[in-house]
């Protein structure tokens, strides 16, 4: 047994010296990427002066790819279309010709299910998701949780209260992006606790909307609030409707209902850019309260300056579980809460560790932000 | 003639400036005019815009140049219609599967491209050492960017209520922002007066030829 263990560790060492001495050129796909990059590796006799390596183009001809430097013996090649085929060719010159070498190599780039640079979105996904869903069963079950207090939303019952008693309309923007944005979904939340409190006091609710699916989805929203109030004979379909899609077109057509129909209680909410000015301005002439929210931090400035209340940023996404106090939204917004304080606890870290000189947190994430 | 239809159209485009700038003194007839029309003519191009450069090259060319192979397309097909149905009040309810595709879709996506830009890139960035420099402006220029986003990340800490030392972070979060907004507000008002200067050029350039 000994004998043959011995034999054994013999002929590995003497196949590994040969594996190690024996000069190679190899190309392989990256492993765990979308296809796009093939990694090149090789080992070269100490007599090497210098190195050059080349790739086939379309035509079959090779071109100059890479020059290493000293001392390299990898290279990435990126920016490549997968399911491809790629040739490659290494020269390696010598002061002496006998010692030069021509050696070549080929991959095929493929996609992978799993891209290892976006490892951290997964862990994000999964720890913010599992964070968001126990605090949304924890609310279901009847826990309690705070929500600190939101100036900007507690101003909604004194602006309905005005429109009430002047008995004018309230005016609400459900800002002038698609329904696909996010801010717009938040802010159609918002309508619908406005409509219900609105149809609670009977005060009618004009909402003018720049694209049809927005249209679409206000309109629902509305009438749900106001069956939801017990009062579905004062839903007035029309009191939601389309403007334009043209973003000043909008704006005009916004001025022009804020002038004439004079609005108790005006409501820019969502995501608004260059007409936030132009609309919050024309509220103010009007006397109107309002309050305005958005998450397009460039826009707020003219927000704050022209309205009585801002939601600024996150508020916006928050406001939705303030006013209605739903579980599922408490539970929500905890779960968002959880995953401000993970950023914070990862930004302090992560600067830790960059003034302790270690940058692999860093570069984890930066794989996925890239 | 493409001469006269110039210069009409730039006649046109100065009264409905001026029509517009109308506004600034109060609501009048010419404003309500230029509103009215540049709210009907942007809607009617919208449409037409649609029309031309979505459904018919994205849906009506493919399906009648090669049905077979496109036949995926007949999903958004049938989505468009179900939203149309919109317009009989009996099968209304229709509508509300389209909406719910758009709705969840936008929803998943944007969570996606905000977890990327806002969220993982952000805090990244942030990860830097202070300390890396030796000028001193670029030291205070990183531990100020570090406090700031922390602190302004603190501000939207809903959980808490923001008093005692809660309230020192959140404090400091807001100056932060109120920062940014001052040099958001100045920035954009600078670039609100070169879209003013814009239109002056037009009508002292282009209409009255009094500026070359």
């Amino acid at each position: 047994m000994k004998r043959i263990i011995t034999i054994l560790f013999i002929l590995s060492s003497f196949t590994w010296l040969i594996a190690y001495e024996t000069p190679f050129f190899r190309a392989k796909d990256r492993p765990y990427d979308k296809g796009d990059a093939i990694i090149l590796e090789w080992k070269l006799p100490a007599a090497i002066d210098s190195v050059q390596i080349l790739k086939a183009d379309s035509l079959g001809v090779y071109q100059p790819l890479f020059i290493p430097t000293e001392g390299e013996t990898s290279f990435v090649d990126q920016d490549l279309s997968y399911d491809t085929d790629y040739q490659y060719r290494l020269l390696a010159f010598s002061s002496t010709d006998a010692d030069s070498l021509q050696l070549s190599a080929y991959a095929v780039t493929k996609q992978n299910w799993f891209y290892l640079d976006k490892l951290a979105y997964l862990l994000m996904l999964i720890i913010l998701s599992a964070a968001i869903i126990y605090y949304i069963l924890a609310a279901k079950r009847g826990k309690e949780f705070f929500i600190r207090r939101i100036s900007g939303l507690d101003s909604m019952e004194e602006a309905i209260g005005r429109a009430t008693e002047k008995g004018k309309p309230i005016l609400f923007v459900p800002g002038v992006s698609e329904l696909g944005d996010i801010q717009t979904l938040s802010s159609l939340s918002i309508l619908s606790q406005l409509a219900y409190r609105a149809a609670e006091y009977n005060t009618e609710i004009i909402v003018p909307c720049r694209f049809s699916m927005v249209l679409s989805a206000a309109r629902e929203v509305v009438k749900e609030a106001y069956l939801k109030a017990g009062r579905s004979d004062a839903f007035r379909e029309e009191s939601i409707f389309y403007l334009t899609d043209d973003q000043f077109g909008f704006v005009a057509g916004i001025d022009g209902i804020i002038v004439r129909e004079e609005p108790a209680a005006n409501f820019f909410l969502g995501s608004f850019y260059a007409e936030s000015l132009i609309l919050a301005e024309t509220g103010l002439s009007t006397g109107a309260i309002q309050t305005a929210g958005t998450a397009n931090a460039h826009q707020l400035p003219f927000f704050v300056v022209s309205c009585d209340y801002t939601l600024i940023g996150e508020e916006l996404f928050a406001a939705s579980a303030y006013l209605s106090r739903d579980a599922q939204q408490v539970g929500s917004l905890k779960g968002h809460d959880f995953g401000k304080l993970l950023v914070i606890v990862l930004i302090l870290v992560g600067v830790a560790l960059e003034i302790a000189g270690i940058s692999w947190l860093k570069s984890f994430l930066m794989g996925a932000g890239a | 003639m493409p001469d006269i239809m110039n210069t009409v159209g730039i006649w046109l485009g100065a009264f409905f400036t001026f029509a517009i700038f109308s506004f600034l003194y109060k609501d009048n007839p010419f404003y309500k005019l230029a509103e009215q029309i540049f709210v009907g003519l942007s809607a009617g191009y919208g449409l037409i815009y649609i029309i031309y450069a979505a459904l018919m090259p994205n849906l009506f060319t493919k399906l009648a140049t090669d049905f077979g192979g496109n036949l995926i397309l007949l999903i958004p097909f049938a989505l468009g219609i179900m939203m149309i149905t919109r317009m009989v009040p009996k099968i209304q309810w229709l509508s509300r599967y389209p909406l719910s595709i758009v709705i969840g879709t936008s929803a998943a996506i944007s969570l996606l491209r905000f977890l990327k830009s806002d969220l993982i890139a952000q805090v990244a960035a942030t990860m830097i050492n202070p300390f890396a420099t030796k000028v001193p402006s670029e030291i205070v220029g990183n531990l100020m960017l570090i406090i700031g986003t922390i602190c302004g990340v603190y501000f939207f800490y809903f959980s808490k209520k923001q008093e005692g030392i809660a309230k020192i972070p959140s404090k400091i979060g807001v100056y932060f922002l109120m920062v940014s907004f001052g040099a958001t507000f100045g920035y954009t008002v600078m670039a609100r007066i070169s879209l003013l200067i814009g239109r002056l050029e037009f009508l002292l350039k282009d209409w009255l030829h009094i500026i070359k």
